[in-house]
């Protein structure tokens, strides 16, 4: 199968992690979101490190998923301090920073 | 990628099953109204763009099989030798930022004993540390506050209920 079609899988996975990350409300949802987009990237990554024959790609997508786990994690850490605090689990209600 | 299924999925689940529960029973939706058709024009924009980049790429090796199959490509011992040979540091600095995030997570997760308002903080110091903890400090002798874990019995029972 030609690289060009793993690009346009890759394309629409992103799309869709866009549009989830603009219209969800939910932290939970718009964080899997950011995931998906970041995994599209890891797939145009490793499709593109096949095209060259080159393994540079494949430690860039490693590096991208230790970068991924990391945010989700403090995310996660965010969203259950903040229900902790039983303050309602939306972005458009945490829109100030305040301690 | 069974460290990334096995540890971030199974984190997702635990967060969801634990802020399903509770107070807030409602989880939000999606926006509506404008910004919902806004967001969704965008994304559609965002995918005729990328399908527009790839086409137009002029990438010779895109409509292709990509390079010659070469047998130690993409096996584990290839990618472990990059990993330790041409991309040590980046490597380093990985295995650090994993750590930072461990911990920025436990001390986002902690459970807090309680607010503190300002006029009971006051500077923690090595004695409250040292000092028996049966024992008050000698600002509470002189009715200057409490002592910073001082034990009342409640202090003791979210002690013992602890935290992380």
């Amino acid at each position: 199968m030609a690289i060009g079609w793993y690009l346009a899988v890759s394309a629409i996975i992103f799309t869709i992690g866009a549009a989830g990350v603009l219209t969800r409300r939910n932290p939970l949802v718009t964080l899997l979101c950011l995931e998906l987009m970041l995994n599209a990237a890891n797939l145009a990554l490793v499709a593109f490190s096949r095209m060259h024959g080159n393994g540079d790609g494949q430690i860039f997508a490693i590096i991208v998923m230790v970068v991924a786990a990391c945010e989700v994690t403090v995310g996660l850490g965010m969203i259950v301090a903040i229900h902790r605090r039983s303050l309602p689990v939306d972005v458009d209600e945490l829109r100030e920073l305040h301690g | 990628m069974i460290v990334y299924a096995g540890a971030v999925m199974v984190l997702y689940v635990f967060v969801v099953s634990y802020v399903s529960e509770g107070p807030f029973q409602s989880t939000p939706g999606a926006v509506g109204g404008a910004p919902r058709v806004l967001a969704y024009a965008f994304a559609a924009a965002l995918a005729v763009e990328l399908m527009i980049a790839m086409l137009g790429s002029g990438l010779q090796g895109i409509d292709g099989e990509g390079a010659q199959y070469d047998p130690g490509f993409g096996t584990p011992a290839q990618i472990g030798e990059l990993l330790l040979t041409r991309f040590l540091l980046a490597f380093e600095v990985a295995s650090f930022l994993l750590l930072i995030a461990a911990v920025g997570a436990v001390v986002l997760a902690r459970r807090r004993g309680g607010e503190i308002d300002s006029t009971q903080r006051r500077a923690l110091s090595v004695m409250d540390m040292l000092r028996d903890e049966r024992l008050g400090t000698m600002a509470e002798t002189v009715h200057a506050g409490p002592a910073v874990g001082a034990t009342t019995p409640a202090a003791i029972d979210e002690r013992s209920q602890g935290g992380w």
